[in-house]
């Protein structure tokens, strides 16, 4: 009995740890949503301030790659679920022998990795527009129409599963009920089989949304001019952070809170509807206690953070930050000054000690690999034209002004 | 049913409009969106990279220069080695493979736990497992930014209890970038184990202890077998994504360290040569596929196992 106690500690301790590892980094971020230091920090937490959300509204460029994101998403509901929708009734149509050649076919996309899914529609889509010798502003130049396409050709396979699911459970027999009963084909489908799928429709038209709207790898080939919200993202988190990406977290994160408690609550309505009323509460109760009591912590703190927001002055706090700071840096000065003061007279009995024990302060440059990056530089100038002026923004030159900013800011 | 007499059927059944709308949207989604697009991919990527005007016209002609370039490089003797770009490949592929069994290590335990639980506690962990998914690959990247950087959180903290007298660069070492790879990749792994291991009937687990079999026994003999083909479609799922994955390398990746997809990336964005773009796209496909279908065979695992 005490080791299967054991072993049942044991994985609570597992779980325990891994919804740290899953929730902490998450949880860290949105603190720093609402720190007033420029650098996303956690620690020293400075000031509590919700300045950083404003910035986020009023980051046009952020606002207009809200603007695509949310017509690609519709876009890609209108296409791929009914796409999805036709893909699952054909499987369980065809014979029984070509079932997995063609569920292997349509599942591919998921396999498939999202950079080759963009180059080869921007490739496909860029021959059929020469073939038709159409100009460059045409539909097949225009990154919103290629970025549904490409996307429609994952998230339908991500439709298809859903539809299938639903559809194990559906009796054929029904349908063949209502066409013995004198229903057309077109009734039937309406009537019977799209009512017993609409949990299913619903399903899957979030889940596409959600996965075009956070898509990345495809659409950064398809967009061509135009941005989302994701790409808009990705070159200001490689081209220099700030707190207001980790606001928009922030938001995204209650958003997707929201909707989980508002599909929680109708999923609820529909289950207790259909259970048998004597089972319903002892059952429904276990179902939501847990979720929910989250759902509603959450919000409370929000809602607690927002109020304490409006009742602590920002401004003196920031003022008083800036004191602080100053003090700070004047006795790492005059410590600077004594350590080597003595270390210069006494024939300097570890002259490097100093330095090396506090290089974030000294020495930021220390941080950036150098070396190696000298040595890839050198790769470089052989391997062709192409690899070196992207490697040079994608690391480490890109990189450190953010961590010398940061150092400079700690003074 | 004959492969024949299929389509009168399919259209008895569904009648002539709605039969027509399954196979034309059917049809338009496996043509003109997943075979056509693949197809033209591989065609372009045997091209010569020529300017707008010149294609179609007579230098327009097939070649192997592209695949050429990965493996030797922009020399023109063939003894020598594109040492950078197909360590690059190397790596990449290597990195995903230890990603993907970190996954399964970490995920196996919390499948297995979450079909041993309650339905409330299943419902709560599944929404919290949930909800970072739903962040986008770019802001969980951004997230272990803010844990690994040089004045990270882990690194203050660290720091703060004297575990280290300087701070660590997690960034250079890629400590952050296989730690995100696989933080980003969690949920594609969980969810197939979870399928899985949920229809286990619990009694064959209480025969087995029954009969004396040790815990790990249990699991080496009943619920991985069991198992076998969540297991193969998750790993399937988190090598693929994280061999393709562009995002998370780009943000946290190391100085020194290019992930594949990087390199395809340039050659379109910034190299300009969309041909060789392609090749290399070509070479990450059937590289990527190669070794997930060889894994496959060598666990005995059938490509319809991995529907389910």
């Amino acid at each position: 009995m005490t080791s299967r106690r054991f072993a049942g500690t044991f994985l609570v301790v597992c779980a325990g740890l891994f919804l740290l590892y899953l929730l902490a980094p998450i949880v860290l971020m949105g603190v720093t949503a609402f720190n007033t230091s420029t650098f996303p920090r956690v620690s020293p937490f400075e000031c509590f301030t919700t300045e950083w959300f404003g910035a986020l509204g009023a980051d046009g460029r952020l606002l207009a790659g809200l603007k695509n994101s949310v017509y690609i998403g519709l876009g890609v509901v209108l296409l791929a679920v009914p796409i999805g929708l036709a893909g699952a009734l054909l499987l369980t149509r065809l014979p029984a022998r070509a079932r997995p050649w063609y569920f292997a076919l349509v599942a591919s996309p998921i396999l498939i990795p999202g950079v080759v899914l963009g180059i080869s529609t921007l490739v496909f889509w860029d021959r059929l527009g020469r073939m038709f010798g159409t100009s460059g502003d045409s539909l097949f130049y225009n990154g919103i129409f290629l970025t549904i396409v490409g996307q429609t050709t994952f998230v339908a396979a991500y439709c298809l599963l859903i539809f299938l699911a639903r559809l194990q459970r559906f009796e054929l027999a029904q349908e063949e009920a209502a066409m013995d009963l004198g229903a057309t084909p077109g009734q039937s489908f309406r009537k019977v089989l799209l009512p017993f799928l609409k949990p299913a429709i619903a399903s899957a038209a979030v889940v596409a949304f959600l996965a075009s709207f956070e898509n990345y790898n495809t659409t950064v080939f398809t967009s061509l001019t135009r941005e989302t919200l994701v790409t808009v993202l990705a070159s200001k988190v490689r081209y220099g952070i700030n707190p207001s990406i980790s606001a928009l977290a922030v938001a995204i994160v209650a958003l997707t809170l929201l909707c989980a408690a508002a599909y929680e609550m109708v999923r609820r309505r529909e289950t207790s509807g259909a259970a048998p009323a004597a089972a319903a509460p002892r059952l429904g109760f276990r179902f939501r206690s847990p979720a929910l009591a989250l759902l509603l912590l959450v919000c409370a703190a929000g809602a607690g953070t927002i109020y304490f927001a409006g009742t602590v002055g920002v401004e003196e706090c920031k003022a008083a930050a800036q004191a602080e700071k100053r003090r700070r840096a004047r006795k790492r000065v005059e410590a600077l000054g004594n350590r080597l003061a003595p270390a210069a007279e006494a024939e300097s009995p570890s002259p490097n000690s100093s330095a090396e024990r506090e290089p974030g302060v000294f020495a930021p440059q220390t941080l950036a690999p150098s070396a190696p990056e000298a040595e890839r530089t050198a790769n470089d100038g052989e391997n062709g034209e192409a690899t070196n002026p992207f490697s040079a923004q994608l690391a480490p030159s890109a990189r450190a002004p953010r961590d010398g900013g940061c150092t400079t800011e700690l003074w | 049913m004959t492969l024949l007499g299929w389509p009168r059927v399919f259209f008895a059944r569904h009648g002539a409009g709605l039969g027509a709308a399954v196979l034309v949207l059917a049809g338009f989604w496996i043509l003109a969106l997943i075979l056509a697009p693949q197809l033209t991919m591989a065609d372009f990527s045997f091209r010569a990279n020529l300017p707008p005007a010149e294609q179609g016209g007579p230098n327009d002609v097939y070649t192997l220069e592209h695949y050429r370039f990965l493996v030797h490089g922009s020399s023109e003797d063939d003894g020598a080695v594109n040492t950078v770009d197909l360590a690059v490949l190397g790596r990449t592929l290597l990195a995903a493979f230890v990603v993907t069994v970190v996954d399964l290590a970490i995920c196996y335990p919390i499948a297995f736990l979450l079909t041993q639980s309650g339905a409330g506690w299943t419902r709560l962990l599944m929404l919290l497992l949930v909800v970072p998914f739903w962040l986008n690959e770019i802001l969980r990247a951004f997230a272990f930014r803010i844990l690994f950087g040089a004045s990270g959180v882990l690194n203050d903290a660290l720091l703060a209890i004297g575990a280290i007298a300087a701070p660590v660069d997690f960034i250079g070492n890629n400590a952050a970038l296989y730690s995100g790879l696989a933080y980003a990749f969690v949920l594609l792994m969980v969810f197939p184990l979870y399928n899985a291991l949920e229809s286990l009937d619990k009694h064959q687990l209480e025969a087995a202890r029954d009969m004396g079999a040790s815990k790990l026994r249990i699991h080496w003999r009943v619920v991985i077998p069991f198992a076998k083909p969540g297991i193969g479609a998750g790993c399937a799922m988190v090598f693929m994504l994280s061999a393709g994955a562009l995002a998370t390398p780009q943000i946290l990746g190391g100085p020194s360290s290019l992930w594949f997809t990087q390199i395809i990336y340039q050659w379109f964005n910034i190299g300009n040569n969309w041909p060789r773009g392609s090749a290399y796209a070509v070479v990450l496909l059937a590289s990527t596929l190669a070794i997930v279908l060889a894994a496959m065979r060598l666990f005995k695992v059938r490509l319809s196992d991995l529907g389910k």
